[in-house]
């Protein structure tokens, strides 16, 4: 590590709908919102096309955080099926815990085609969130370890900050 | 998980056999003034073979017939199999760049457009981070477009018909341009006439055309069209289908007057003994009876039994309608109809509500008398309306001597509205000449800015000049009756800073009129809800481009007009009513449509029959074969979205242009950077 005076810079990949939360980011760039620039985004037609793998291959392929954004519950282009992405990141949420990534890595956003500043600034706080967090790291010995309550929290299905022991 | 997963696996071979070309925009400034094109197109070139990259340019302007030019120019010399463009959103110009290619004999579904523009260069500045950016994102396309497949559109027919929603000048306009042209419209409006608030209106600006006399054999036009069918009174509930193939249920609501035998001779609502304060078309200043027509020109004629008012359905008995009509057209049984159109297109044109004076508090609507607002005046101004054309104050016989003309009322103001309702100036100016011309009253216009923007306008406001309205510049900070000397008594007050002269003001006036602003019908956010398509914070509808496309929305076959898109003036309602129709008719003209080709295909030999995804289909598109025991997708019906995909158990069903293989390389093509960063910290 050359570069310990730089604070950390996470890598996040995106998941958004064709219709809402992917016209939100464009919004964003017309408006010429800043944000920061640690997002790449990959384009589904809905957010009910995720696959948990995608979340996961991200993971494995060396994203420090995953972020999945759809249309407002009720709003979805294909009628309701951005409740199934929501199903699935609350069941993405366990396992992620089961393999010892910290809850606090996912993040599931909603963002309507008119909410570019939402979006803009939802990004922002996920990059402080994830950059706390820290690097993910896959080595064996520096998995982090994950408290009982932040386990608890995610299995019973409520929100709780992640807390990490070093 | 799908089966297609397995093939990622050998991406690399797969990848080598295609000859990928990437093309990096600068777009002007608005991509290179933020990230090194340069730079991000001699990395794509040098680090991105494996990935079969073998030609990698940036160009000024990739959109501009040269650029694309320079694309089809590398497919025929370079033999290229597959093209990413990094530039501005797909969403603006991935139909340029996939013609471009089918120009050069590519097949368009094998370009890929990645946005380096709305997601990279305008919204970072830093620069190193934003040319890191790009490189990752040029990276993730070029590893998606090798698993891109040849693809054809679907061609499905297009019926010929079109239902337009609402009935007022927009919707007339877009109704006429198509039935004339011949091909078959639904009118559906949920008034018992069509005409809008158009029809409410004294005179219009800046000719002072009478409204009614303009708008009258229009209405009669749509009335007589033998290929329009007008539903009036009638509400859309429900919309199914696609582009080309609507089917669209409407409830027709009882008017327990039989269409059939009416003639509209009016006896029904002369003998009605029970009056009704008419507060939609006359602003509630005027009266009318429990079965109507709202106004006399109404088209279609046949009036409503209002049944919340009418003496029968609330005592049980009067029944006079039926005993005096000549006709015997009164029938107090009928009951709503629920009919099914199909339609190849829709327009919406539903309007806009006025904004509720009564919400600014400090000007009194509703709690002081003579304070009026524009559609109440513009009643009280028609020679129709009810008090036959006389200016006159609340009492309904003295007429004002002096009048102030509040502009802004609930627009430009962040405490309601902060968007210009576009016509309250040029509305306002109309009221002052008006005032003037009738009554002699001195008029002054309370004003923030004077806007008047379109053709021969500013010159009406000239006129009023010269005519002798007074106008105030500054906001009007309120309007009451408590007096502070003799001359301020019986009088309203408009308290205002005249920021001209830079004083406050006390201006004493027997009447006073609000100019309030547009503002979304109050149920817009359900309408854009049931036909599919978007809405603004605000409530007004969206359009597919704020400039280049102002009346199709996202939704294809679904298209906006008049003020459902925001705050607009007869000409440009009448102007987006006539495109609307021009876009339709185009479209109708081609007879079939095509269909982009993403949508859902089930692998019938992996297909193990559990019909998960046959709940799971949002448009009903999957059928379930019970005699092979396989389910089938509609390829017509699905509209894409890939649910089923994700769902299948046994990884049968794969999503044509968004696949498996194709989102997972992207993924890694994204990370590609990332990785080989951390390969290089773990080395270390």
């Amino acid at each position: 590590m050359t570069e310990e005076t730089k604070p950390f810079e996470p890598v996040i990949i995106g998941f958004t709908c064709n219709w809402c939360s992917y016209r939100a980011a464009d919004m964003a760039g017309i408006a010429r919102m800043k944000y920061a620039p640690n997002v790449r985004l990959t384009r589904l037609m809905c957010s009910g096309r995720l696959d948990p793998t995608f979340v996961f291959k991200a993971f494995a392929g060396g994203a420090d955080a995953v972020l999945i954004s759809g249309c407002h519950p009720g709003d979805c282009h294909y009628v309701n099926q951005n409740y199934k992405a929501m199903r699935r990141y609350h069941l993405m949420k366990r396992v992620l815990v089961q393999m010892g990534i910290e809850p606090g890595r996912l993040k599931l956003l909603w963002a309507s085609a008119a909410e570019g500043q939402i979006f803009a600034n939802e990004i922002n706080k996920f990059v402080e969130e994830v950059r706390a967090l820290g690097p993910l790291n896959w080595n064996a010995d520096r998995r982090p370890q994950i408290a009982d309550h932040v386990l608890l929290s995610v299995v019973n299905g409520q929100p709780a900050e992640a807390e990490v022991k070093a | 998980m799908s089966a297609d997963e397995n093939k990622s696996n050998t991406k690399k071979t797969a990848g080598a056999k295609e000859r990928v070309g990437v093309y990096i925009c600068h777009c002007g400034s608005n991509i290179a003034g933020v990230v090194n094109v340069g730079e991000v197109s001699k990395w794509a070139g040098e680090n991105l073979i494996d990935q079969g990259v073998v030609v990698s340019r940036d160009y000024k302007f990739m959109c501009s017939s040269l650029g694309q030019e320079l694309i089809q120019k590398d497919i025929k010399e370079q033999g290229l199999t597959r093209v990413v463009v990094a530039a501005c959103s797909p969403h603006l110009h991935e139909k340029t760049f996939r013609n471009a290619c089918k120009g050069a004999g590519l097949n368009p579904y094998l370009c890929e457009l990645v946005s380096i523009r709305e997601q990279d260069a305008w919204v970072h500045t830093d620069k190193v981070a934003a040319t890191e950016k790009a490189k990752a994102i040029v990276s993730g396309g070029v590893a998606r477009v090798v698993h891109h497949e040849p693809l054809e559109p679907l061609y499905v027919p297009i019926h010929p018909a079109t239902l337009i929603v609402g009935g007022g000048i927009a919707g007339i306009q877009a109704a006429l341009e198509i039935a004339d042209a011949g091909f078959p419209v639904y009118l559906v409006e949920r008034e018992p006439s069509i005409g809008g608030h158009m029809a409410q209106f004294d005179k219009t600006f800046p000719t002072l055309d009478c409204s009614a006399c303009i708008l009258t054999p229009k209405m009669v036009d749509v009335g007589n069209h033998p290929n329009i069918t007008m539903l009036t009174y009638s509400e859309v509930q429900k919309v199914d289908g696609y582009v080309g193939n609507f089917a669209v249920t409407i409830n027709k609501r009882a008017r327990y007057v039989k269409t059939k035998d009416c003639t509209g001779c009016g006896v029904c609502w002369e003998k009605c003994p029970k009056k009704v304060i008419d507060d939609k078309f006359e602003a509630g200043l005027g009266y009318r009876k429990a079965v109507y027509t709202p106004f006399p020109q109404a088209v279609p004629k046949y009036p409503v039994i209002d049944d919340i008012n009418c003496t029968y359905f609330v005592k049980g008995t009067c029944k006079a309608c039926e005993k005096f009509c000549p006709t015997k057209a009164i029938d107090f049984t009928q009951k709503d109809e629920i009919i099914t159109v199909e339609v190849g297109n829709i327009i919406l044109a539903t309007g806009w509500d006025l904004f509720d004076a009564r919400r600014v508090t400090n000007y009194g609507y509703g709690r002081l008398a003579n304070v009026f607002t524009s559609m109440e005046f513009e009643r009280l101004s028609n020679s129709a309306g009810p008090t036959g054309g006389n200016i006159v104050l609340r009492d309904g016989k003295t007429t004002p001597k002096s009048v102030a003309i509040v502009h802004c009322v609930g627009s430009r103001d962040k405490n309601y509205n902060n968007y210009c309702s576009s016509i309250c100036c040029m509305q306002s100016l109309k009221f002052a000449h008006l005032v003037h011309e009738k009554t002699g009253a001195t008029v002054y216009n309370f004003y923030i800015d004077i806007r008047t923007p379109a053709k021969a306008y500013d010159e009406f406001y000239q006129r009023l000049i010269e005519e002798g309205t007074l106008f105030v510049r500054g906001k009007v900070a309120e309007v009451t009756d408590a007096a502070r000397n003799p001359g301020e008594e019986g009088k309203l007050i408009v308290q205002v800073e005249d920021t001209l002269i830079g004083q406050q003001r006390r201006i004493p006036v027997d009447m006073v009129i609000l100019s309030a602003g547009l503002e979304p019908r109050y149920d817009s956010k359900a309408v854009a809800k049931l036909f599919g398509i978007s809405c603004s914070a605000d409530g007004w509808l969206i359009e597919r481009h704020p400039k280049l496309d102002p009346v199709a929305t996202m939704t294809d076959g679904i298209y906006i007009a008049g003020c459902v898109q925001g705050p607009k003036d007869i000409p440009a309602s009448v102007a987006q009513g006539a495109a609307a129709a021009a876009r339709i008719l185009g479209k109708i003209q081609q007879k079939e449509i095509a269909l982009e080709p993403i949508r859902a295909t089930i692998h019938e030999e992996q297909c193990s029959g559990c019909r998960i995804c046959n709940t799971m289909c949002p448009f009903t598109a999957i059928l379930f074969h019970e005699d092979k025991m396989v389910s089938e997708v509609n390829p017509a019906l699905c509209q894409g979205c890939g649910t089923c995909v994700t769902a299948c158990p046994a990884g049968a069903i794969s999503g044509t242009g968004f696949s498996n293989e194709q989102i997972l390389s992207q993924i890694e093509g994204l990370l590609l950077l990332t990785l080989d960063k951390k390969k290089e910290t773990a080395v270390a």
